[in-house]
């Protein structure tokens, strides 16, 4: 049974519905290994303690006969910015240190309610804002590739819990990259669905019109059962699309002919890393291979991705975020000793002190974009050159089905590396935000590795609502380069 | 630049009790920070509508119906301090 922790979860979900093995014991298998694993990779922050009582149902369910979900016994890893009723969801951060849920999400409630079996609760930037996750109160999640490199971020708890084995699928969100750089760094599938295709109900706010959940898995086609599962419209998030959801999962197929793959000529500068470069023209001969043409497009707006991301990220997270007040639930600074002077000081230094340092520089950055005086040349503007670049990449879209590009410049970087230096770890991000600007959905797909055996990911996108094209061409990277799913050495 | 009154004003305006460490690094990463966000400026954006959601959307409003929810105990569970069904706070004036 070792070989379980690599095994894609919908032959895991199979071998139980056969009846194969419990879903109880399977979960007890993914459970030891990630108490066994944790103190190495930091990957979670917190073990359920339900997670048994929700396996045992499931074999219950199946003993009777009764009709169990697509996800039935899947033992999944559920990133700690997603509401789950009971358990703690801290988003990483000291003012959520004690946080039980009255709720779950509802992305939780539909994995829960397809039968899945949320094993825990992972490490992540605090509040989503990072690219390395070295910014958690819980400390750095290391990468199982390479325990020197970061995992990525701000999902990095999620991608290292699937390519340790501690987890058989993931679920992480992405406001400006962090499913799908995790996933690149990590050697897995991770795909941010288009904007409004999956609820934010009950998912700790970031940026509002950027944040989107999804998930990460070892295959293309566990990502589309997953993806099934926890799209569509819902009631409680006004923002969710009523469109149908299609049957990915079983709409898969490799043969590209016809299908037009665009490469936007902003995202091949000389930054790109030359393992990368290999890595991305592999997948390119690939698609090829499988019957797809090239088409060379322009994004020239790429160059203000940054700048545009970072304004309207953080003004809205500061809007967000000012719901932390130490009054309701959340962190309190101690006032028994030294009391407030007035009531700004009660919010202000309870703020100050349960926020960690890069949550407190976006918040001023935010707040500092929206104030009076400079709202029309940073957030307001922003917005105006948002539109321009959706424009673009409408206008891209006329000519090509997909994109396909890097996810980075380069493979994960050490820790440590890039803490001290804000602007470069945002730089970080310019391959990545420009999809949630715009709304489109995106994914990183395994395709090889560096030099020194790092992973390094293809990254996809596509019009609003096309994941299906997207998935395709992911299917056909999958299944001519294998670069995907892999045992880190040493595990 | 950003002088050190205009990012006190803002710490302000953000309830954010800081350090004077801290407002001495924020200050300068910030200069640098803005500085590179200042490149915005350059796009041409007259008449053009600022984007604030990516998806073209109906407005989507649900019925405004009552729904049972777990109860006052659980909304209150998470307090840092209470008195009964109440949020308790110190006194601040």
């Amino acid at each position: 049974m070792s070989e379980i922790f690599y095994t894609p979860l919908k032959q895991i979900r199979d071998q139980i519905l056969k009846r194969d093995v419990k879903a109880r014991h399977v979960t007890e298998l993914f459970l030891t290994r990630c108490r066994d694993l944790n103190p190495k990779f930091n990957a979670y922050i917190t073990l359920s303690d339900k997670a048994l009582e929700q396996a045992e149902a499931v074999d219950k369910a199946i003993e009777k006969g009764e009709k169990v979900g697509p996800l039935a016994g899947v033992p999944l890893a559920i990133k700690d910015m997603l509401c789950t009723k009971g358990l703690k969801t801290t988003a990483a951060s000291k003012i959520l240190n004690n946080f039980i849920p009255p709720y779950s999400s509802t992305v939780v409630e539909r994995l829960e309610g397809a039968g899945a079996i949320t094993i825990g609760k992972t490490n992540m930037d605090e509040f989503a804002m990072g690219s390395s996750n070295e910014n958690s109160n819980y400390g750095p999640v290391k990468n199982p590739w390479d325990e020197s490199a970061v995992p990525g971020g701000s999902s990095g708890g999620s991608a290292a819990a699937v390519a340790a084995g501690m987890a058989a699928g993931a679920i992480g969100t992405d406001t400006g990259g962090s499913i799908r750089q995790p996933a690149n760094f990590c050697g897995i599938v991770g795909i941010k669905p288009t904007y409004g295709r999956v609820s934010r109900y009950g998912i700790i706010a970031f940026a509002s019109s950027l944040d989107q959940a999804g998930p990460m898995t070892r295959t293309v086609e566990d990502a589309a059962l997953m993806m099934e599962v926890i799209s569509g419209h819902d009631a409680k998030d006004s923002t969710t699309a009523q469109v149908p959801v299609p049957e990915w999962s079983k709409s898969l197929k490799s043969d590209l002919k016809g299908m037009k793959i665009g490469l936007p000529k902003e995202y091949f500068s000389d930054e790109v890393s030359e393992d990368t470069k290999k890595v991305v023209n592999e997948a390119l001969r690939a698609v090829k291979e499988a019957g797809a043409t090239t088409v060379e497009v322009s994004i020239p707006l790429t160059g203000y991705g940054v700048p545009i991301y970072y304004l309207i990220a953080t003004s809205e997270a500061s809007s967000n975020l000012a719901r932390y007040d130490g009054v309701r639930f959340g962190y309190r600074s101690d006032f028994s000793k030294v009391p407030a002077a007035d009531l700004e000081e009660f919010y202000s230094r309870s703020r100050g002190e349960g926020f960690g340092p890069e949550v407190k520089r976006r918040i001023m950055l935010g707040t500092y974009a929206l104030s009076s005086g400079y709202y029309d040349a940073y957030y307001r503007k922003a917005g105006q050159v948002r539109r321009l670049l959706r424009d673009e990449f409408s206008a891209a879209f006329q000519k090509c089905d997909v994109l396909l590009t890097p996810v980075t410049t380069a493979p994960a970087f050490k820790i440590g590396e890039r803490v001290s230096n804000p602007l470069q770890m945002y730089l970080n991000d310019i391959f990545t935000i420009s999809t949630n600007m715009v709304g489109i959905p995106g994914m990183s797909v395994p395709g090889g590795f560096s030099a020194s055996g790092l992973p390094i990911g293809v990254q996809l996108s596509a019009a609003h609502f096309q994941e299906e094209k997207m998935l395709n061409v992911a299917y056909a990277i999958e299944k001519a380069l294998g670069a995907g799913g892999r045992k880190p050495n040493g595990l | 630049m950003i002088s050190e009154s205009e990012l006190k004003k803002v710490a302000k305006l953000a309830r954010l009790q800081l350090s004077n460490e801290e407002l001495a690094v924020y200050g300068k990463q910030f200069s640098s920070i803005l500085e590179y966000f200042e490149q915005i400026s350059k796009v041409e954006t007259a008449n053009v509508e600022p984007l604030v959601t990516p998806t073209d959307m109906e407005q989507n409003l649900r019925p405004d119906l009552s729904q049972a929810w777990e109860g006052a105990e659980t909304a209150m569970a998470n307090a840092p301090d209470r008195s009964g069904n109440l949020f308790k706070v110190p006194p601040v004036v």
